[in-house]
């Protein structure tokens, strides 16, 4: 059921879609994950985690 | 026998050595400084609960086989958790590694847990493509005949051939999986002896 909704989303049948830039060349599905990566990295940095007392509160 | 004679056996000295050095406080501590409250962290633990998985669903592909996985709808489903937290395995590493990266969390004497983290890194790519190379199916046949020139031309072939079906099987469900379950033991024990790194000391601003 949850695999017919993303294959509806992406479509897999059929040879991979690639960016190509120079002599960069890699498939949308790669740099899609790297893409997320980042964005995990940066909000791992940010986002306040859970218990966690303020700085204001510890002065 | 004196006390001086049991205190060179072996087993002694490595009971002394391990004591000192991994207490039980510090090998499952109750608590961890305030700074590791922070979601950057829970990337470690991420990538050895994903390996758990990892390893718990190829043990059972490897009690069923390639007829099971390839052709019963819960052979397809293991085999997609397989796939898929080793997919999470790598996702939450890079992202560990960039994490400490930039915490420059070799200083201190953790040199080796960051060199061991390293190999470890290496060691799972290299598990990762025995098992594409594994699948028993068209995706494995261009996997491995696309490498094989590559890796023939490093001499590696000599021993280690890529169309070589059953050493590829091998190397993914026995050395290579050992390797990095071992060298993950070493880094986390490392991790533990030594607690977390401190943070980069403040700059003090004037007033
Ligand atoms: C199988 C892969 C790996 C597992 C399961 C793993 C697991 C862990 C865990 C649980 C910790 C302690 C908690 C934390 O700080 O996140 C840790 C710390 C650390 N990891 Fe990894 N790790 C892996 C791969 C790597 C890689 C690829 C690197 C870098 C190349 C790395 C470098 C480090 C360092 C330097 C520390 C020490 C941090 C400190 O002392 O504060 N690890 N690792």
């Amino acid at each position: 059921m949850a695999g017919s909704l993303l294959a509806a989303l992406v479509s897999l049948d059929g040879p991979g879609h690639y960016f190509h830039w120079h002599w960069i060349d890699i498939s949308y599905a790669n740099l899609t994950v790297i893409a997320l990566m980042v964005v995990a990295f940066v909000a791992a940095l940010f986002a306040p985690f859970p218990g966690r007392r303020s700085k204001k509160e510890t002065k | 026998m004196s006390s001086t004679e049991i205190d060179r056996q072996w087993t002694t000295r490595l009971r002394h050595r391990v004591a000192r050095r991994l207490p039980p406080e510090k090998m499952l501590p109750d608590t961890q400084p305030a700074y590791v409250a922070s979601w950057i962290y829970v990337f470690g633990v991420t990538t050895l609960s994903a390996l758990a998985v990892v390893i718990l669903s190829g043990f059972i592909l490897a009690l069923k086989g390639p007829q099971w996985w390839h052709t019963s709808g819960i052979g397809h489903f293991v085999n997609s958790l397989h796939l898929w937290s080793v997919e999470i395995f790598f996702f939450a590493m890079v992202i560990h590694l960039w994490g400490k990266f930039f915490m420059a969390a070799w200083r201190g004497g953790r040199s080796l847990t960051w060199v061991t983290g390293v190999v470890t890194f290496l060691t799972s790519i290299a598990t990762a493509f025995t098992g594409y190379v594994s699948q028993t199916n068209f995706d494995s046949q261009w996997i491995s005949t696309q490498a094989k020139d590559g890796i023939n031309s490093t001499g590696a072939g000599s021993f280690f051939n890529v169309l070589n079906f059953g050493q590829m099987l091998m190397w993914h469900i026995v050395l290579l999986p050992l390797a990095a379950v071992i060298l993950t033991a070493v880094h986390v024990l490392m991790v533990r002896a030594k607690g977390v790194v401190p943070p980069f000391e403040e700059k003090v601003e004037a007033r």
